[in-house]
């Protein structure tokens, strides 16, 4: 499998990583980090391995602390305790573009689109950014080719190239969201945290949107930690699934593990089934 | 009209202004006085329109230009083009300056820090008042015949017209340039959705930066102008009466659209030569077209044609 092999590259490319225990070279690691809001611990001395190439879901009832865990990872927030290394280095600290440099990209919850744009014009942000050039005052053709090219091709992979003109936020919600997983994608990123990206699809818009998590990860090669509520999706496409509950780590496993868990049936599942 | 179509025709219009102008009762130095705030108005559109920042203060700049142009004339160098550099770099280098201050704020903050900047600058030169002036105004020079080598150009009202339209012509191929490329689209961005952007890597303050910086040499370039056509300049060329007119320009031709000042310009400058001779209470006009305007096309009159910014 390609996870495999992504795996394998990633463990030779950082020869300096300590190794882990009987475990892959931990791509993203959180340890014992905690988030308080106030009195609430709403992330609650959670550690948290990921190796690259993995497809992973983070899965919880409502409240229980996944989008400020994604705020942990992406730099939108500080913990409070802890500490989050990426890729052999320490980034508890650093800032939301020096993660995004290295790889880390997100979407949110609720879409982050630039909906005045066309579906172009959102990319086009994304590849001049990802070239380094989003300074330039102005733009040579052979430039504007290169980019124009690599935004074709991003909206294709995505599906979308008969709306590519059209303005976002006049989009159906579920080619919004697709939108924004392309605009992520434009920028290269080796790690990406979709935060439910299936949230108010219909039936036909979540089957295009999880086809497209499944191809960007076996054909892209991206590292995807995803947020979801549907069950039958996290069963169906997930290797590894990780289970918070009220900002603790209930479980961490692969699909069979957490669905025979008993701890999460009783405190999640057995409610959402 | 195509979108090309309409502003050839524009372009014509512009180039006979000075044969069409006084037919219908006009002159020629209001057409001067319309493509120079146009200048004014399209450059402070970068920061409003198209980076999305409240820059409430930009007159500073305008009559800051104007102030560098004229004291230049006056004190340093009989040179039209140095006056209009000089005045353009004294305005700009004071935006640029400044910039840093203005660049993390948002919103309503933004506009409370331009406009604060806006009227220190106009204390400044009120109180400077042996050199510039003061409370009456920096009188005392002139626009200066252009020399091209052996050829004299006086500027007379409709040479200084078509210098004027030189000007505006470099000003929006300038604009124009900067609104496609990268830098560009990075503006429309942080106007669009500021934390996405930040999240795909991008620190937006020194591209708010930027925005407020080149905007500000552009206003100060048309301030340049506007002290060579009335030979003159006075405080209120910096006062924040005037930054709100410059706003309210945009907000009548559309400031999502990169001609809509323009056609704010000509609505508020004719309006007001017009109106200021029938009535003292022209500026009540002024708001009723401007609230009628703002209900019947929110995107300004310029929204008419172009239903989104096209330069995006
Ligand atoms: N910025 C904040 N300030 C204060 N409290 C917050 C903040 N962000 C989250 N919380 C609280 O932290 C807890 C966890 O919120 P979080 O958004 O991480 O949950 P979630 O698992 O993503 O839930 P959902 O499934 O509803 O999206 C909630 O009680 C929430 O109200
Ligand atoms: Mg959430």
């Amino acid at each position: 499998m390609s996870a495999a092999t992504a795996h394998e590259a990633a463990a030779t490319a950082a020869p300096m990583a300590a190794p882990q225990a009987a475990a892959a070279w931990p791509f993203l690691q959180m340890v014992n980090v905690s988030r308080r809001f106030g009195s609430l611990k709403a992330v609650d001395d959670v550690s948290f391995d990921m190796a690259a190439g993995e497809l992973r879901a983070v899965i919880g009832p409502n409240g229980a602390g996944k989008t400020t865990f994604f705020n942990l990872i992406s730099g939108l927030l500080p913990p409070s305790q802890g500490r989050v290394i990426f890729d052999g280095e320490d980034i508890t600290r650093r800032s939301i573009a020096h993660r995004v440099a290295k790889g880390i990209v997100r979407t949110f919850q609720i879409t982050e689109i630039l909906p005045d744009l066309s579906v172009f014009e959102n990319i086009r942000v994304g590849v001049e950014t990802a070239r380094g050039i989003n300074a330039r005052p102005w733009i040579g053709r052979g430039e504007r080719i290169a980019v124009n090219r690599r935004i074709e091709e991003l909206i294709a992979i995505v599906n979308l190239t008969d709306k590519a003109r059209r303005i976002v936020g006049e989009l159906a919600h579920g080619d919004q969201r697709v939108v924004e997983v392309a605009v992520a994608l434009s920028v290269g990123p080796r790690l990406l945290l979709l935060d439910e990206p299936t949230a108010g699809m219909g039936d036909s818009e979540t089957e295009h949107m999880v086809d497209l998590v499944r191809r960007l990860h076996s054909d892209q090669g991206v590292s995807v930690l995803f947020i979801e509520h549907d069950m039958d999706i996290v069963f169906g496409i997930a290797q590894r699934i990780t289970v918070l509950d009220r900002g603790r780590v209930l479980a961490d496993g692969p699909p069979e593990q957490i669905s025979a868990d008993p701890q999460v049936r009783a405190a999640y599942l057995g409610e959402a089934e | 009209m195509t979108r090309a179509a309409t502003i050839a025709a524009m372009w014509i219009a512009l180039i006979a202004l000075p044969w069409w102008l006084p037919l219908i009762g006009g002159y020629t130095a209001l057409g001067s006085k319309v493509l120079i705030y146009a200048i004014a108005t399209m450059g402070l559109n970068l920061v409003l329109g198209f980076t999305g920042g409240l820059s409430f203060g930009q007159a500073a700049y305008f009559g800051l230009g104007g102030y560098g142009a004229g004291m230049t004339l006056k004190y340093l160098v009989p040179s039209t083009p140095l006056a209009i550099l000089i005045g353009t770099l004294v305005g700009g280098l004071a935006a640029t300056i400044l910039g840093p201050l203005v660049m993390r704020r948002r919103g309503i903050y933004f506009a409370m820090i331009t406009i604060a900047i806006g009227q220190l600058f106009y204390f400044v030169i009120v109180r400077w008042n042996e050199v510039t002036g003061g409370e009456d105004g920096l009188a005392g020079f002139g626009r200066q015949d252009i020399h091209l080598g052996n050829v004299v150009i006086p500027l007379t009202d409709v040479n200084f017209y078509y210098l004027v339209l030189l000007c505006f012509t470099v000003a929006v191929a300038v604009m124009w340039t900067l609104l496609q490329s990268p830098l560009g689209h990075t503006w429309v961005a942080i106007r669009e959705n500021r934390r996405r952007l930040q999240f795909l890597g991008v620190r937006p303050e020194r591209y708010v930066w930027a925005s407020f910086a080149i905007a500000g040499f552009i206003t100060a370039f048309a301030g340049t102008l506007n002290a060579l056509l009335f030979n003159f300049t006075s405080p209120q060329d910096l006062h924040w009466i005037l930054s709100g007119d410059f706003v309210i320009m945009i907000v009548l031709g559309g400031m999502r659209s990169f001609f809509g000042p323009l056609i704010g310009v000509i609505i508020f400058v004719v309006a007001q030569d017009y109106l200021s001779s029938l009535t003292d209470n022209w500026m009540t006009f002024i708001g009723l077209i401007f609230v009628l305007i703002v209900l019947l096309f929110p995107r300004g009159v310029f929204g008419i044609f172009d239903r989104r910014a096209k330069i995006a």
